[in-house]
């Protein structure tokens, strides 16, 4: 079916990058051999990590929950095979800090024995009730973003002055170099990624699928046009860097431009990576939860490609499957190599976020130039797409002078590299925004902390205040109504008065010793047994503040 | 730190942008040397010599590392801008003095390059028009309209043992810019200045063509994406509306736009000077509006200053204004509502 080529907008900047897709986009997805051993850890996703529901010595079955969502931006964390827990203990995993996570280590059995698949009759299920199972599934969004699935399914509740949902764009955009996870499961399951997407259009009630993919992918743009219905458009976006950004490939898509701070939902407008579709069909329609990914190994590897690898496959093991590393490589790359991170440990498994591990060479990836200053060219604010001064950035954060930098709009940048990318004195400018950003975060944790405090401290002042008022007042009318019972003539009860002195000095007390733990920041339980509206509203602010970037967090693929 | 993006643009670095300038400086020098002789060939390398040699000192008492400041090629840069407006055939310490008001004090007094809020190459210009103006205007008059031509070996005698030989006045003649001022001032009918030796079909005799080749080099840098095009427009635009405007009210008195374009420095100073990124605006409409105004007080300047040419004193004032331009005209960022902002 023929249809009127959609009018395309071109977002501002961006670069040409070398694609380095041919080096593994050429070969089927490989499935991973079973392995002996799988670290899984319990974050794996924004939001609250899952809570273990395992000891350590419980034998587990492939697709059984061993971590529970947690919390409202959280979803569950499953067993990659048959086995038994070995430990659960802060592991390596794979973050540009380096730090160890908590994590299930799961002793294959060999047997892969599976929990019975639950497919859902999705049609017909209650919408609310899907939602929660997808939670239990454990969908988040595999572009890189981990952003629990279910909460971007829900439909209801825009948020104040947006209208509802009515278009569901599918990123296949696949913008960063070297990776093609994508590619290859547009190319081999294009079918299964729509079946995906029109599950996430009828949960979110949308009557229009825009599907955008970078001209370079021809064979996904044919196996996808090929799968296609008549809700559901295919669109070749140009190869422009970072075109695969939710909100770059938003506003090529549409024109719309999604608000500063908000959400693509703002504008009616619900986002979801390829590789999510795919992971939603496979929970609903064939009740598997996610227990395994595609992902790139491409680079100096001897057997580049995709590989089908469970979540907790390590990655040392992902690039022996990959026929190990080649002679001179030095170190990988988890991500693209826009945006990606440097692994610390090869020990760090495979999890949702992980979607491409490039081994590096100095031939590959040279060695960067020293840096010079800046003198203004403005090279960078042509490549920015959200056509900011990164120059001025620059000079703010590097003088530390992050009021500055804030007012030129830091936080808006999405630390897409563009600007590092074509700087010719070789600024690494990104890093100084991660820095900038991170300072300004740390100050604001401070300032928060200050605040807190003070706002104790008076409020503790306050109290003892008014309770001394309070205790003279009552003192007063005690003595008052002594002196009346005395004045008619009744047997004063000099007993009685003593004993609620006593009471009296006691409460006081009391009160002044849960005041001084307040001051000494042991609060009292009082988020415990919320009633629902309360902690609908915990969990909103949890969500809003999971939608501040965060380094390493903010992806290009949403 | 040393996190993403892991790769960088290929061939990409000062020094290929500061080679891109001098490549693209090469066709109007070439004309240049073809229309008035071979001395511009004496004060390019010696420009370029003393240059480096400053440049290399100014690090050495800052106590800065030698190479990467050495390798970036602003400095020659500087020299080539230097050279090519001053004028040739000049006694050496002309350039001298200027590649030290240049290099040592635009530049590495206010921290070196990158921080330099004045082009240095206008800087040292301005600095020797007001010292020593009667240097400043002996320019070599065209091969053919001299008496004299001078050859190489006359032009490093010139330059470097004085003008002891021959009287300037063998080689030099007002610029177009210049006699149209003083015929001006005489009270010349406009007719007869134009049938001036000076003149030439558009601007000043031969300068035209060489300003035609600072065109062309410019629309090199603008293919190369080293400059966008906002600086030359807006700086062209200006300089003509303004000459234009001033023209109609009064053509027996002010220049049309023709002969402000193709003569004295605006071609230069539109592509190579006005477009120096350190000192000038950088926002799109900060340029647009700094390269405007700029071509505007040139013009002013030609017109009712007490110079023949306007383009350096017209860029260093816009140098000045250029940070509070780029605070006003910051552009609109991705997602943000048109209108006025939060300024810093
Ligand atoms: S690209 Fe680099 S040198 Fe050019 S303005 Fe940006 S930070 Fe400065
Ligand atoms: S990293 Fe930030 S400043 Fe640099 S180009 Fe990307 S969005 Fe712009």
């Amino acid at each position: 079916m023929e249809r009127q080529p959609r009018k395309l907008f071109h977002f501002h900047g961006g670069v040409r990058l070398d694609e380095h897709k041919a080096e593994s986009n050429a070969s089927p997805i490989r499935p991973m051999p079973l392995l002996a051993r799988y670290v899984v850890p319990l974050r794996q996703h924004i939001g609250t990590p899952a809570r273990a529901l395992v000891c350590v010595g419980d034998t587990v079955l492939r697709g059984q929950v061993i971590g529970a969502a947690e919390g409202y931006v959280s979803t569950a964390v499953h067993a990659p095979t048959s086995g038994r827990v070995t430990a659960i203990e802060p592991r390596a995993v794979p973050h540009p800090s380096g730090l160890y996570d908590l994590a299930v280590v799961i002793e294959a059995d060999g047997e892969d024995r599976a929990v019975d698949p639950r497919p859902l009759d999705w049609p017909h299920m209650d919408p609310s009730a899907l939602r929660n199972r997808i939670r239990e599934m454990g969908l988040a969004g595999l572009g890189g973003a981990v952003f629990p699935s279910y909460i971007k399914l829900n439909p209801g509740a825009p948020r104040e002055g947006a209208g509802a949902i009515h278009t569901l764009i599918l990123n296949g955009a696949e913008c960063e170099p070297w990776i093609t996870c994508d590619d290859r499961l547009m190319r081999e399951r294009a079918g299964e990624v729509l079946q995906g997407a029109r599950i996430m259009a009828h949960m979110l009630g949308v009557r229009r699928i825009l599907v955008g993919v970078e001209t370079n992918k021809p064979e996904a743009l044919a196996a996808l046009r090929q799968a296609a219905d008549e809700v559901t458009e295919i669109v070749a976006v140009p190869a422009r860097y970072p075109g695969g950004g939710g909100k770059q490939l938003t506003y090529t898509l549409t024109g719309v431009e999604v608000p500063a701070g908000g959400l693509s939902t703002d504008v009616g407008i619900q986002v979801f990576n390829v590789g999510t579709a795919y992971g939603l069909y496979r929970a609903v329609v064939q009740g598997e939860p996610l227990v395994s990914r595609i992902v790139t190994v491409t680079g100096h590897v001897a057997r580049p490609g995709n590989y089908e690898a469970r979540i907790g496959t390590c990655i040392h093991d992902l690039l022996a499957a990959a026929g190990g590393c080649l002679e001179g490589a030095n170190g990988e790359i988890v991500g693209g190599p826009m945006m990606g991170f440097e692994l610390m440990d090869r020990d760090a498994p495979v999890t949702k976020a992980v979607n491409c591990v490039i081994v590096k060479s100095p031939v590959l990836f040279p060695p960067k130039p020293e840096a010079l200053p800046c003198f203004r060219c403005g090279a960078c604010a042509q490549a920015c797409p959200v056509q900011l001064q990164p120059f001025e950035m620059y000079w703010y954060s590097r003088t530390r002078d992050f009021g500055k930098a804030q007012a030129y709009k830091l936080f808006d940048c999405i630390e897409c590299g563009c600007c590092s990318y074509v700087c010719p004195s070789h600024i690494p400018l990104v890093d100084f925004f991660r820095f900038a950003k991170s300072e300004i975060w740390e100050r604001e944790r401070e300032n928060q902390a200050a605040d807190q405090a003070r706002a104790r401290h008076e409020f503790r002042t306050f109290r003892l205040e008014r309770e001394k008022q309070e205790k003279a007042e009552k003192f007063a009318k005690a003595a008052a109504a002594a002196k009346a019972k005395a004045a008619a003539g009744d047997p004063a009860d000099p007993e009685a008065a003593k004993k609620k002195a006593i009471l009296d000095a006691a409460l006081a007390r009391a009160a002044k010793a849960k005041e001084e733990m307040a001051a000494a920041g042991i609060a009292p339980k009082n988020v415990d047994n919320l009633p629902p509206r309360v902690e609908k509203e915990i969990a909103e602010i949890e969500t809003r503040r999971a939608r501040v970037p965060h380094p390493g967090q903010e992806d290009p693929h949403d | 730190m040393n996190g993403s993006p892991f790769t960088l643009l290929a061939n990409n670095s000062v020094s290929a942008v500061m080679l891109k300038v001098m490549a693209a400086l090469i066709p109007g020098i070439i004309a240049h040397a073809w229309f008035f002789g071979p001395g511009i060939w004496v004060s390019l390398l010696l420009c370029s010599a003393l240059g480096i040699g400053l440049e290399t000192l100014a690090l050495l008492m800052r106590a800065r590392p030698l190479g990467p400041a050495l390798k970036d090629g602003s400095v020659l840069v500087t020299a080539w801008l230097l050279a090519l407006s001053l004028p040739t055939l000049a006694p050496w310490w002309l350039y001298a003095l200027g590649m030290l008001f240049a290099v040592v004090v635009a530049k590495h007094l206010y921290g070196g390059f990158g921080q330099n809020p004045f082009n240095p190459a206008m800087v040292a210009y301005a600095a020797l028009i007001v010292s020593f103006p009667v240097y400043m205007t002996q320019w070599p008059a065209p091969v053919g309209v001299a008496p004299h031509g001078v050859g190489l070996g006359e032009a490093l005698d010139l330059v470097f043992a004085g003008q002891g030989g021959i009287s300037p006045d063998a080689y030099t003649a007002a610029t177009a810019l210049d006699t149209w001022k003083t015929q001006i001032r005489m009270g010349k009918p406009v007719a007869d200045i134009l049938a001036l030796p000076a003149f030439g079909w558009g601007g000043g005799r031969a300068q035209e063509l060489v300003a035609l080749m600072y065109l062309f080099g410019g629309l090199l840098l603008l293919a190369n994406r080293v400059i966008t095009w906002h600086i030359p427009v807006a700086f062209l635009s200006g300089l003509a509306l303004t000459a234009s405007l001033l023209h109609a009210m009064n053509p027996a008195q002010h220049a049309g736009p023709v002969l402000h374009l193709l003569s004295g420095g605006a071609m230069l100073g539109a592509f190579f000077i006005a477009t120096d990124p350190v000192s000038a605006a950088s926002t799109p409409r900060g340029k647009l509006i700094f390269a405007g105004l700029a071509g505007l007080i040139t013009v002013l300047i030609r017109n009712f200053g007490g110079y023949p040419d306007g383009v350096a004193f017209a860029i260093l004032l816009m140098n000045v204004a250029a940070p509070f331009i780029d605070a006003y005209t910051q552009p609109r960022v991705f997602g943000h509502k048109p209108g006025r902002e939060d300024r810093t």
